[in-house]
C-alpha cells in the first residue's frame, strides 16, 4: 500500500494520476447521478405522508453523508499534513474544504426545504440541523484561516491543524447537540428521521449516492490539480507540462 | 570533533521567490561563522533554518552527524538563538526579562545585578524597558548570552544599535565563548572589528 | 519554571490594567443592554438570565484572547522560546492560568451582583457560580488555542470568534443545561460532571495543539 502511494506524494505524478483519474471519475459521477436522480426524482413511488416532498432525500441525504465524509477526509489529509510533512497532503485539504462546505450548505438549504412543508417552518433547531450548521461554521473557519496569512504555506499548516482539532471536536459537538435537542423538545421531530426505507425508495437513494461520492472525488482531482498547478508554477515540470499543450 | 554543525544542498523558499539553493556550510566547535549580505538575500532565513525554527525547501541539516529532525530537542538544549526581535517584553524591567529567560533555559536563580553592571546597565534595572534606549534594549537582550551554557550561539545582528564599548564587550565574550570550544554563527552587515582566527565568512547574494 | 512563567504574566496584567478591566467592563455592558433590549419583565428575565450571563461571558473572554499572545509574538519572544523548547509548554500553561486569573475569575466572582440585578433565584444562582467556576478554565484554554493559532495572522478578531465559538457550542449547551436543571429543582451533578470531563480532556490535549500552532506560527 505505502509503496503505491509513496510516488503519489510526488506533486508532478499526483498531478498526471488525478489529471487521468478526473474525466472517469466525472463521467462516471454524470451517468449514476442522472440515473439514480431520474430514478427518484421521477419514478420511484411518493410516500403515504410526505407525497411529493420525500423525493428531495435524493439530494438531502446523499450531500449530509458527503459533508461529514468529506471533513473526514480532509482532517485524514490535515493529520498527514501535519505528522509527515507532505506538501500534496496540505494542498488537498486546501481543496477539499470548499467542497466540503458546498456539501454542508446543500444539506442545510435541501434541509430547510424539506422543513417548511413537513414541520411548517423553514428552520427548526433539530438536533441535526444544528449540528450541520456547526460544521459549517467549522469548514469557514478553515476555509477563513487559510486566508489569513500572507505566508500561504503557514496558512496551510494552520488550516490542518485546526480541520485536525475539528475531528476531535465533531463527536463532542454532535453529542452535546443532541442530547440539548431531546431535552428541550419532544420526540416527534426525531421520528421522521429514522422512518423504514421501502427498497423502491432505498436503491435509487443508494444509487444517487455512489453518484454524490464520485461527484465529490472528481471535484477533488480537479480542485488539487489546479493547487498543484499553482503552488509548483515555478518548476521547470509545469513549464514543460503546460507549455506542451 | 568535526562535522559539529552540517549543511548539505539547503534551499529556501519564500514568497515564491528562491534565497538560495543548493547551500553547503560547514561549522566545528571553536569556530565563529559570520554569514554576509544584502538585506533581503535571506540572512535571517538561513539562521531560522538552522535554528530549527523552520524546515528547509531542500536539502538536510545535520547536528553531530545525525539529521536535526531526530534530535530536535538535544539540538534545542545545546542551542542559544536570538532573533531580529529582541525577545524583550517592553513593559517588564531589565531584571524581570533576564529572569524570564533564565527560567526558560532551566538556570538557577542567581543575582542579575552583578551582570547588569557589566553590561553598563546598573541604575536602569527597576525601569520597564520601552523607557531604554535601543541600544540598551538590545544589551538586555543579549545578556543572555553571559548566562547561558549552549554550545552553539545563533544571533542574527546583534551588533545593532550597540555603541563602540558594547560591541567590544560583546566581541570579548565571542573570544571567551570560542575558547571554551563553543561555535557561533552570526549575521552582521559591517566587518567585525576583532582578530578571531577561526573567522569563517559566507556570502548570500541577492537573487531575484 | 510555570510558577516563574506565571508571575511575570501577572506582572504584565498588572502593568497593562485595560487587558483585563476591559473585558470585565465588557460583560457588565452587555448584562445591562439585554434587560433593556428585551424588556425589564422580571419573570422573563429570570428565566432567561443564566442563558445571558454565559453569552456574555463567552464573548468578553474572546475579547480578552485577542491580545493574548500579541506583544510577545511581535518582540520574538515566542520565536525564540519555540527555538529552545524546554520552555514552551510551561509558557501555554502560564498562559492559560493567568488568562483564567484575570478573565475568568472576575466573571465568577461578579456573577452574584449580576444574578441579583437579573432576579435570579437562588436555586440556579449556586448551580450557574458553580458552572461558571468549572466553565471558565474551559474558555480560558480554548481562547489560548484560538489566539495561538491565528497569531500571526493579519486579521485576527472575527477570525478569531469563528474558530472558537464552535469549540464553545458544548460547554455552553451543558452549562445551561445545568443551571435549568437547578431551577426546577433537579440534580445537575451530571452536567457539572461532564463540564469537568471536558475540561479534563482540553487540558490534556488542548497545550499541545496549541504548542504546535505556535510553532507553525513562526515557522
Amino acid at each position: 500500500m505505502f509503496k503505491w502511494l509513496h510516488p503519489l506524494a510526488k506533486p508532478e505524478t499526483l498531478y498526471h494520476f488525478c489529471g487521468r483519474l478526473f474525466p472517469w471519475l466525472m463521467l462516471s459521477a454524470i451517468g449514476i447521478l442522472l440515473f439514480g436522480n431520474l430514478w427518484g426524482l421521477v419514478f420511484a413511488p411518493q410516500d403515504y405522508q410526505q407525497f411529493d416532498t420525500v423525493r428531495i432525500i435524493y439530494i438531502h441525504v446523499p450531500s449530509a453523508l458527503l459533508s461529514m465524509s468529506t471533513y473526514t477526509m480532509m482532517a485524514i489529509a490535515a493529520f498527514i499534513a501535519l505528522v509527515w510533512q507532505v506538501k500534496v497532503a496540505q494542498w488537498s485539504v486546501l481543496a477539499i474544504a470548499p467542497i466540503g462546505a458546498v456539501f454542508t450548505a446543500i444539506s442545510l438549504l435541501t434541509g430547510m426545504a424539506w422543513g417548511k412543508p413537513m414541520w411548517g417552518t423553514w428552520w427548526e433547531w433539530d438536533a441535526r440541523l444544528t449540528s450541520q450548521l456547526i460544521l459549517l461554521f467549522l469548514y469557514l473557519g478553515v476555509i477563513a484561516l487559510y486566508g489569513a496569512f500572507s505566508d500561504r504555506q503557514t496558512g496551510g499548516k494552520v488550516a490542518s491543524l485546526l480541520a485536525v482539532i475539528g475531528i476531535v471536536n465533531i463527536p463532542i459537538i454532535h453529542f452535546s447537540v443532541e442530547w440539548w435537542n431531546t431535552l428541550h423538545q419532544g420526540a416527534s421531530i426525531t421520528k421522521f428521521d429514522t422512518p423504514s426505507v421501502h427498497p423502491s425508495m432505498l436503491w435509487p437513494l443508494l444509487i444517487s449516492l455512489l453518484g454524490f461520492y464520485l461527484l465529490m472525488l472528481a471535484l477533488v482531482c480537479l480542485r488539487l490539480r489546479t493547487a498543484i498547478l499553482e503552488h509548483e508554477q515555478h518548476r521547470p515540470w509545469v513549464r514543460a507540462t503546460l507549455g506542451g499543450h | 570533533m568535526t562535522n559539529f554543525l552540517c549543511a548539505r544542498g539547503l534551499s529556501c523558499i519564500r514568497q515564491d521567490r528562491v534565497l538560495f539553493e543548493a547551500l553547503d556550510l560547514e561549522l566545528s566547535p571553536g569556530q565563529l561563522l559570520q554569514i554576509q549580505g544584502k538585506n533581503g538575500a535571506g540572512k535571517s532565513s538561513l539562521l531560522r533554518l538552522l535554528a530549527g525554527l523552520s524546515t528547509p525547501d531542500d536539502g538536510n541539516i545535520l547536528f553531530c552527524g545525525q539529521p536535526l529532525a531526530l534530535q530536535a530537542e538535544q539540538y534545542a538544549a545545546s542551542l542559544c538563538y536570538i532573533g531580529h526581535q529582541s525577545g524583550i517584553h517592553e513593559h517588564l524591567t531589565a531584571v524581570e526579562n533576564i529572569a524570564f529567560w533564565r527560567a526558560a533555559y532551566q538556570l538557577p536563580f542567581t543575582d542579575s545585578m552583578d551582570l547588569l553592571g557589566q553590561l553598563g546597565l546598573a541604575g536602569l534595572e527597576d525601569i520597564p524597558c520601552r523607557m531604554l534606549s535601543a541600544g540598551q534594549q538590545r544589551r538586555v537582550s543579549l545578556a543572555r548570552l553571559w548566562l547561558t551554557q549552549a554550545q552553539l550561539w545563533i544571533l542574527d545582528e546583534p551588533f545593532t544599535a550597540l555603541d563602540q564599548q558594547a560591541i567590544q564587550r560583546l566581541q570579548q565574550r565571542f573570544h571567551q565563548h570560542l575558547a571554551a570550544e563553543g561555535a557561533i554563527i552570526v549575521t552582521t552587515h559591517q566587518a567585525l572589528s576583532q582578530d578571531f582566527p577561526t573567522l569563517k565568512t559566507l556570502e548570500l547574494a541577492y537573487r531575484w | 519554571m510555570v510558577v516563574t512563567f506565571l508571575r511575570r504574566e501577572l506582572v504584565l496584567l498588572g502593568r497593562q490594567k485595560a487587558d483585563w478591566l476591559n473585558p470585565l467592563l465588557f460583560f457588565i455592558i452587555v448584562l445591562t443592554l439585554f434587560p433593556l433590549g428585551v424588556g425589564p419583565e422580571p419573570n422573563q428575565l429570570r428565566i432567561m438570565a443564566p442563558g445571558i450571563v454565559w453569552i456574555a461571558a463567552l464573548l468578553s473572554v474572546l475579547l480578552a484572547a485577542e491580545r493574548l499572545f500579541r506583544d510577545d509574538y511581535r518582540n520574538g519572544v515566542i520565536e525564540q522560546l519555540v527555538a529552545s523548547r524546554q520552555g514552551l509548554m510551561a509558557f501555554v500553561l502560564a498562559k492559560a492560568a493567568a488568562n483564567w486569573l484575570s478573565t475568568g475569575l472576575p466573571l465568577v466572582l461578579i456573577s452574584p451582583v449580576v444574578a441579583m440585578l437579573l432576579g435570579v433565584e437562588s436555586k440556579a444562582f449556586v448551580a450557574m457560580m458553580l458552572t461558571l467556576l468549572l466553565g471558565t478554565p474551559l474558555l480560558s484554554i480554548l481562547s489560548v488555542l484560538g489566539a495561538a493559532l491565528t497569531m500571526s495572522a493579519d486579521k485576527g478578531g472575527i477570525l478569531l470568534a469563528l474558530l472558537i465559538l464552535p469549540l464553545y457550542i458544548p460547554l455552553l449547551i451543558f452549562a445551561s443545561a445545568a443551571i435549568e436543571a437547578a431551577s426546577m429543582g433537579l440534580p445537575y451533578s451530571g452536567q457539572l460532571a461532564i463540564l469537568v470531563a471536558m475540561l479534563l480532556l482540553a487540558l490534556a490535549l488542548v497545550p499541545l495543539a496549541v504548542a504546535s500552532a505556535l510553532r507553525i506560527n513562526v515557522s
